[in-house]
C-alpha cells in the first residue's frame, strides 16, 4: 500500500477516534475523578459526536477542511480545558495542511508537530506537567524519527502509538503542575493523566485508519 | 440516590427553562445557553459578563440583573462555557463602553475566556479571580482558584458600573477586591454530577476534606471532622496568615453553603467565624451568609474574608436587584 493518506482515510481516522472515545467514555471519566471533576469521557464524548454528525453532513473534501471542521466542533461543544487544547491542535492541523488533497508520513508529521505546539501554547503546560503533552510530544518524535530513516507509514505510526502509551503510563508517577488535578499537589501522584490517556487514543486511531 | 431531574442530559437546559419562568425580568437565550438583563444592553455602561461550568447556583446567572451582571453563560455541569457562548454575551450587553469578563481562574475557564475574547467585536477586559488559599505553591499549579470572592467582585464592580464609570476603571475595582479577599473551603461529603449518577470521591463518616474547591475535586488533606468552632479555626487560620486584615475599615465576612449544608449550621459557623476574628482584631462591616456560589449537593462551607474601605462598602451597599442578591431597591 503507497504511504499516501487520502480524504477517506482522514475521515476514518476521526470517526475511529470518535470510537475510541465513545468506547472508553467511562474510562476516561474515572481518571478524571481521581485527580480532576470527573467529566473527561462526558466531555470527549459529547464533542466527537458532535463532530461525526458535522462531517457526515458536510462531508469535507480537503484535509484542511477536515481538520477545521474538526477543531471548530470542538471548541464548541466540549468546553473545560479539553474543548480549546484539542480544538486548537486541530486549527493548527488545518493551517498546515493548506492546499493539499491527500498527506504523506512527512506532512503527517508536521501537522501533529503543529499540534502538539498549539496545544503546549494554548495550554501554557511543558512535558512533565502530567498533561495530555506527555504522550502526544513523545509520540510525535518517534514519528519524525521512523519518517525520517525511511520508515513505512504504518512502522512509523506503529512507532508512535507505543511512544505514546509509554508517556502516557510515564504519568502516573508525576506530580501535576497543570489543570485541576495540580491543586491535588502530591496527591495527584499515582494517577494517569485522563488527557495523555485520549491523546494516546487519537494515535492509536491513525495507526488503525491511516495505514 | 433521588435527585430532581428529569434526564441527566437535560439538568442544565431544564433549569434554564425554570429561571427563565420564575424571572421573567431576565432574558434567557436556550439556544447559546446565556442569561441576560432584560434591558441589556444598558446605553453607555460598561457589560460585565461572567459565567463557568454549571453546578454552583445561584452563580452566575443568579446575579445577573441591575447592579451586579449582565449576562452570564452557562456551560455543562462543572464544565467551562464555549467560546461561542462568551462572545455571543459580549457583544449582546455592549453598550457601548466596553465589556468586562469576570473569570474564575481554573485552565478551561481562563483558555475559554481567551478564545472568546478574541472572537468578541468590542473591547474587553478580563480579571481573572485567584482568592482560594488551599492552593500554596502556586508556581508548581495552575494558580489559586477563584471561589468565594467572586460573588463580591460581581457585586463590588456590577455597583462601579452602574455608577457609570469607564471600564478601566470598573476593572481596576475588580482587581482590588480579587486583590484583598481570601477563601478558604471544606467539604463534609462529595458531590454528585448527574450525568455521573455516583459521588465524585468518597468520604468515610468521621473525615473531611480541607481545602476543598467547588467542582467535587478532592482537597489538599483529609482530617478528621471536628466541632464547627475547631472546623472555622481550620478555615480561618490560613486566611490570617496570608493576609492583614486587622485595622482599616474591616471586613466582608462571607460564609457560604456549598449545596447540602443547612442554613443553621452555616449561622452556627458564622458566629465561630465571629469570635476567631474578634479575638484577632479584624472588625466586621458587613456580612452574607448563604448558599451563593455552591457545588451541587456537596455538603459543607466556605469562609471568604474580603478587606474592606470606603469604596468597598459603598459599593457593596449600593442597590441590586437580581434573583439570588436583592436589597436597596
Amino acid at each position: 500500500m503507497p504511504d499516501t493518506v487520502d480524504i477517506t482515510a482522514l475521515h476514518g481516522w476521526i470517526r475511529e477516534f470518535a470510537r475510541l472515545i465513545a468506547d472508553h467514555k467511562d474510562l476516561l471519566t474515572e481518571l478524571d475523578a481521581a485527580i480532576g471533576d470527573a467529566d473527561h469521557g462526558i466531555n470527549m464524548h459529547r464533542g466527537m459526536s458532535a463532530v461525526v454528525t458535522t462531517l457526515e453532513s458536510e462531508s469535507p473534501g480537503r484535509p484542511s477542511e477536515i481538520f477545521k471542521r474538526t477543531g471548530m466542533t470542538l471548541v464548541s461543544t466540549v468546553g473545560g480545558a479539553s474543548g480549546p487544547l484539542y480544538g486548537t491542535a486541530f486549527l493548527r492541523m488545518s493551517a498546515i495542511a493548506g492546499d493539499a488533497e491527500s498527506l504523506d508520513g512527512t506532512d503527517l508529521a508536521k501537522l501533529l508537530r503543529a499540534a502538539l505546539d498549539g496545544v503546549a501554547q494554548r495550554g501554557k503546560a511543558s512535558v512533565g506537567d502530567k498533561t495530555m503533552l506527555d504522550a502526544l510530544s513523545p509520540a510525535v518524535e518517534a514519528l519524525e524519527s521512523a519518517i525520517e530513516d525511511g520508515q513505512p507509514l504504518a512502522v512509523a505510526l506503529g512507532a508512535a502509538v507505543r511512544a505514546a502509551e509509554e508517556g502516557r503510563a510515564a504519568t502516573i508517577p508525576m506530580v501535576a503542575r497543570k489543570g485541576r488535578a495540580s491543586y491535588l499537589g502530591e496527591r495527584s501522584a499515582g494517577h494517569q493523566d485522563p488527557g495523555a490517556t485520549s491523546v494516546t487514543f487519537l494515535l492509536a486511531a491513525a495507526a488503525t485508519s491511516l495505514s | 440516590m433521588n435527585k430532581l431531574i428529569n434526564d441527566p442530559g437535560n439538568v442544565v437546559a431544564d433549569a434554564l427553562r425554570g429561571l427563565a419562568a420564575a424571572h421573567p425580568e431576565l432574558r434567557v437565550d436556550h439556544e447559546q445557553r446565556v442569561v441576560f438583563r432584560g434591558d441589556a444592553p444598558v446605553r453607555g455602561k460598561v457589560g460585565l459578563v461572567s459565567g463557568g461550568g454549571s453546578g454552583h447556583e445561584p452563580l452566575h446567572a443568579g446575579f445577573v440583573g441591575a447592579g451586579m451582571l449582565d449576562a452570564a453563560c452557562a456551560g455543562e455541569i462543572f464544565t467551562s462555557p464555549v467560546p461561542d457562548q462568551m462572545a455571543a454575551a459580549t457583544n449582546g450587553v455592549d453598550g457601548g463602553a466596553g465589556v468586562l469578563h469576570i473569570v474564575k481562574n481554573y485552565t478551561g475557564d481562563v483558555m475559554n475566556f481567551e478564545m472568546a475574547a478574541e472572537l468578541a467585536e468590542t473591547e474587553v477586559v478580563a480579571v481573572v479571580i485567584d482568592d482560594d488559599v488551599a492552593v500554596q505553591d502556586s508556581l508548581y499549579t495552575a494558580g489559586r482558584r477563584g471561589v468565594g470572592v467572586t460573588v463580591l467582585v460581581e457585586k463590588i464592580a456590577g455597583a462601579a458600573a452602574e455608577e457609570g464609570r469607564p471600564l478601566d476603571a470598573v476593572a481596576a475595582v475588580a482587581r482590588k477586591v480579587n486583590s484583598q479577599g481570601r477563601s478558604m473551603g471544606v467539604a463534609l461529603s462529595s458531590c454528585t454530577v448527574p450525568a455521573a449518577g455516583r459521588p465524585t470521591f468518597d468520604l468515610p463518616d468521621g473525615e473531611m476534606e480541607l481545602g476543598i474547591g467547588i467542582h467535587g475535586e478532592p482537597g489538599r488533606r483529609r482530617v478528621p471532622t471536628g466541632t464547627a468552632a475547631e472546623i472555622a479555626e481550620m478555615l480561618l487560620a490560613p486566611i490570617l496568615a496570608d493576609l492583614d486584615f486587622t485595622g482599616g475599615d474591616g471586613v466582608i465576612c462571607f460564609v457560604n453553603g456549598m449545596g447540602a449544608t443547612p442554613l443553621i449550621e452555616l449561622y452556627v459557623m458564622y458566629q465561630e467565624v465571629a469570635a476567631i476574628l474578634g479575638k484577632a482584631g479584624v472588625p466586621i462591616a458587613r456580612s452574607l451568609v448563604g448558599p451563593y456560589i455552591t457545588s451541587l449537593d456537596m455538603a459543607g462551607c466556605s469562609v471568604t474574608l474580603l478587606k474592606a474601605d470606603d469604596e468597598i462598602l459603598r459599593l457593596w451597599d449600593a442597590p441590586v436587584r437580581t434573583p439570588a442578591l436583592r436589597w436597596g431597591v
